[in-house]
């Protein structure tokens, strides 16, 4: 008979699994990065401050209530566990149609437009893309949760959702220096 | 026709089916914005096609993923929704019905990972053949065939360089699949494992493979591509619809290096037999590990290189084109980055398969077990700081050479560990010469040329005459069937028995050892030959005023000798499958745990977990044991 494994053994795998894409995930953004540094060297492009700061701060303050809603899923506090999650979840939202419904949309170049056009939209979409498959992981969190899934013992899914968010987020401090704050802007 | 009700067959039709829906998508979503579905300017008309195609086949590929079902379990999870563990097979279905369907059972994805491997080795043998033909003399006549130009549309220098693109980019695909056939299928087995740590995941993982390699290869009817594998930019921004199909089918082929390779990394971390600490580990896992951690960064760095010139193709947008500032050279970092690693995936596992079978089949213990377990991080380690040696003559900073050199010349540390290893455990020792031994030494032999053929390519004084000539050819062509084929091949005769509890041919077995040997021998070494004399790689023909005529003629033959070698490898074991002579027991006289249980394996590999009590390789020494298969102590103990 296959032995079915106990919870904990699975977890300790799961989470050894997690921290191993996540380190592969990262190459991509280190990629991309370099791409960054070599095509636009000490300039950067030209873009809206204000939005910039807003976007990175809602992102910045979803981490909190990732965070909340994880210890109080392990404190077994649904009602706050929910509350917490979906407040991160509107943030990704918030963030999302800050970049790629308004930043993308007044940015005054395109994507075709010379290497500051390429890098802008190639790292803006790469981690619009992971904010998006990070908000599709917390509605299903979420969702589940409402249903009264996880447990104060056994919620994995809450905690991957959780690292995932966080690296995403980590990310974008890297990014949001990269293209906001690096070097003098291309006008 | 229970077939029809295979994922295999359920997946290519939601592929098919999911193309054209696809494909649909991008044109509605083009009327949507308001932008137009044809142009009468032919280039323009090219690149909206080229746009719709692309959505298409992506689409394509997911649906099929969905339709073979790889995805159900995960759906449910979505769903909140729990699945069973137990993946005892439905014994209402025939036992063929699982390697066509998405089974859990590491040792099913196994053999399928190995034959859809041998499948694309074979294709890629075919294209090799094909423009063999025509390079056997000078002139383009072969490739000028009318028959091509109707079966696909173009023809001679480009139908060349497509052939031999696709050549490189079809053997390297099959060569990752057999690496991933020997760690799936092998690393449970030897760590005393009854799976992989994650099985949907690895499901998943050798499922991408099959409308990977069907998108790879629908390319030669897209217009082909002249990039050769590298498909460096310009030329691959210009190239014809089918370089998008080449950039695709990588890419997946890519995601299931990334996901095998955490899947191989969980399971030998975490799941090791009770008193298998690190060192007692067989050497084929310190070697799958190792390639895993090269896999599961590197690969990265490809897949996000051929991102950027899909979408520089697709959008416009300029990273490489150095026509508009982009910069080509960036494209060969990115590229080479993994790309080097990438021919260490390629020959790890294989030197573990090397360094499994020569203390079985010499009866002695494997020298310097640790230092060998080490080389592989090594080699490893040390393979992420020398990409830059393809670059030597690429135009990027000459300040980078000197150390890019020097990185490179390192390598021959950790491979020497290795060699001398080898050359110890033979040493006095009484060598039975069965065919997956045969193969082990061919394979050391050969990977020793390969080996000295690298330092002159390292060494920028003589690179800079060598490089893209078919020095460079021969030279990887060494290590990749040293390290590669030639282990692969052993690796599947010696565990022969375990996967369909019978034996193969050995006559065949040993007809073909000497057939691909002496083929192979002979086209090396002409490649090597010709590279030093000045022909250069990647052409479709040579001045006959060279004299090269008669070597190309003989390389050719060479190479149709390793070719038929593979073809009676494919006979050997599809006849030798159902029926070969049953073998019964430890074959091989063998101290490893899967030889102590009956051919072929059980189902769930180790009922009761077996106990790790001495080094694994102590092959003549007396008293010395390696596993306690019955540590409970139910019945007297194996040995
Ligand atoms: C002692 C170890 C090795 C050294 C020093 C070495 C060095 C080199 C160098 C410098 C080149 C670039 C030549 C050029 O393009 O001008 C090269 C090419 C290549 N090597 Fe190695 N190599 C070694 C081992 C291997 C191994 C183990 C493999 C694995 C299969 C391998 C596969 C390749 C391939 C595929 C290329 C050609 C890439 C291309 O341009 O298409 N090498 N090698
Ligand atoms: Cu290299």
């Amino acid at each position: 008979m296959s032995a079915v494994e106990s919870y904990a053994t699975k977890l300790v795998r799961n989470r050894m699994g997690l921290w191993l894409f996540i380190i592969s995930d990262a190459f991509v953004f280190v990629g991309l990065f370099v791409a960054r540094m070599v095509l636009l060297g000490d300039t950067r492009p030209e873009l809206d401050q204000g939005l910039g700061l807003a976007v990175t701060i809602m992102l910045l303050v979803s981490s909190f209530f990732m965070n909340r809603a994880e210890v109080e899923m392990a404190h077994g506090n649904r009602p706050a566990f929910l509350r917490n999650t979906f407040i991160t979840m509107a943030l990704g939202v918030i963030f999302l149609l800050g970049v790629v419904g308004v930043e993308w949309q007044i940015a005054h170049f395109g994507p075709a437009d010379g290497q500051q056009g390429a890098v802008f939209y190639a790292m803006t979409g790469f981690h619009a893309f992971h904010v998006l498959t990070g908000v599709i992981f917390l509605f299903i969190v979420w969702n589940n949760g409402r249903r009264g899934h996880y447990s104060a013992e056994k919620h994995w899914a809450v905690e991957a959702c959780a690292i995932y968010w966080h690296f995403v987020d980590v990310v974008w401090m890297f990014f949001y220096v990269g293209l906001y704050l690096l070097g003098t802007p291309i006008v | 026709m229970r077939f029809f009700s295979t994922s295999f067959f359920r997946g290519l039709i939601a592929q098919a089916a999911g193309t054209v829906l696809g494909m649909g998508l991008v044109m509605a979503l083009r009327v949507i914005f308001g932008l137009p579905l044809s142009s009468p300017v032919e280039a323009d008309d090219a690149h909206i096609r080229e746009i719709i195609v692309v959505g298409g086949v992506i689409v394509g590929a997911i649906t099929f993923m969905i339709g073979a079902g790889v995805f159900t379990d995960w759906f449910k999870w979505a769903r909140g929704e729990e699945t069973s563990d137990d993946h005892t097979p439905d014994p209402s279905k025939p036992n063929w019905m699982r390697y066509f369907s998405v089974d859990f059972d590491h040792k099913v994805i196994g053999v399928q990972y190995g034959v859809t491997s041998l499948l694309l080795l074979l294709f890629g043998g075919i294209f090799a053949m094909l423009f063999r033909i025509e390079l056997s003399g000078s002139g383009i006549t072969f490739l000028n065939s009318e028959i091509f130009k109707v079966l696909l549309g173009y023809d001679g220098p480009h139908l060349y360089n497509t052939l031999m693109s696709l050549h490189g980019i079809v053997m390297i695909a099959g060569i990752l699949l057999g690496v991933g056939a020997m760690s799936n299928y092998l690393v449970p087995m030897l760590i005393g494992a009854n799976d992989m740590a994650f099985p949907r995941l690895n499901a998943f993982a050798f499922w991408i493979n099959v409308p990977g390699a069907a998108i790879l290869l629908s390319s030669l009817f897209f217009g082909g591509f002249d990039t050769g594998w590298v498909g460096y930019p310009p030329l691959s921004l210009r190239a014809p619809l089918g370089m998008q199909m080449f950039l695709i089918g990588v890419y997946l082929v890519g995601l299931s290096s990334i996901a095998g390779s955490i899947n191989v990394i969980v399971t030998t971390l975490t799941m090791r037999a009770k008193g298998m600490s690190m060192f007692r580990m067989p050497i084929f896992c310190w070697a799958a590990l190792a390639t895993a951690l090269l896999q599961f960064t590197a690969t990265q760095l490809i897949g996000l290189s051929f991102q950027l010139v899909m979408l520089e193709r697709l959008l416009g947008m300029t990273f490489f084109d150095s026509l508009k500032g982009g910069d080509p050279v960036l494209y060969q970092h990115l590229f080479w980055f993994y790309s080097h690693p990438a021919v260490y995936v390629f020959i790890l596992p294989g030197l573990g398969v090397i360094s499994e079978l020569l203390p079985v089949f010499s009866r002695k213990p494997l020298y310097g077990t640790r230092w060998v377990a080490l080389s592989s991080f090594g080699i490893a380690v040390v393979s992420f700081f020398v990409w830059a040696h393809h670059m030597f003559v690429s135009g990027m900073s000459p300040f980078l050479r000197i150390p890019f050199m020097y990185s490179t010349l390192l390598v021959a540390v950790p491979t020497g560990v290795k060699f001398f290893s080898w050359a110890a455990t033979l040493w006095q020792g009484k060598i039975i010469f069965k065919t997956p031994m045969l193969f082990a030494l061919g394979a050391v032999v050969i990977f020793l040329l390969g080996g000295v053929t690298g330092p002159p390519l390292a060494t920028i004084a003589t690179d800079l005459h060598l490089h893209d000539t078919w020095f460079v050819v021969g030279h990887f062509h060494d290590t990749m069937f040293g390290g590669f084929i030639f282990p692969f091949v052993a690796a599947i005769f010696y565990w022969f028995p375990k996967m369909t509890g019978r034996m193969y041919n050995e006559k065949q077995g040993k007809i073909q050892f000497w057939l691909m040997f002496i083929g192979f021998m002979l086209m090396s070494n002409l490649q090597l030959v010709l590279g030093l004399l000045g022909m250069r790689r990647r052409v479709v023909d040579f001045d006959a005023a060279l004299g090269f005529d008669t070597m190309q003629l003989a390389l050719t033959i060479g190479g149709f000798m390793v070719f038929f070698g593979m073809l009676l490898f494919a006979y050997n074991i599809i006849r030798s499958w159902t029926k070969g002579e049953v073998a019964e027991g430890n074959v091989w006289d063998s101290r490893s745990p899967e030889w102590q249980k009956p051919n072929p394996m059980p189902l769930h590999n180790y009922e009761h977990p077996f106990e790790v009590v001495g080094e694994p390789y102590d092959y003549g020494l007396p008293n010395s044991r390696y596993v306690n298969m019955n540590p409970a102590g139910e019945s007297p103990a194996a040995h």
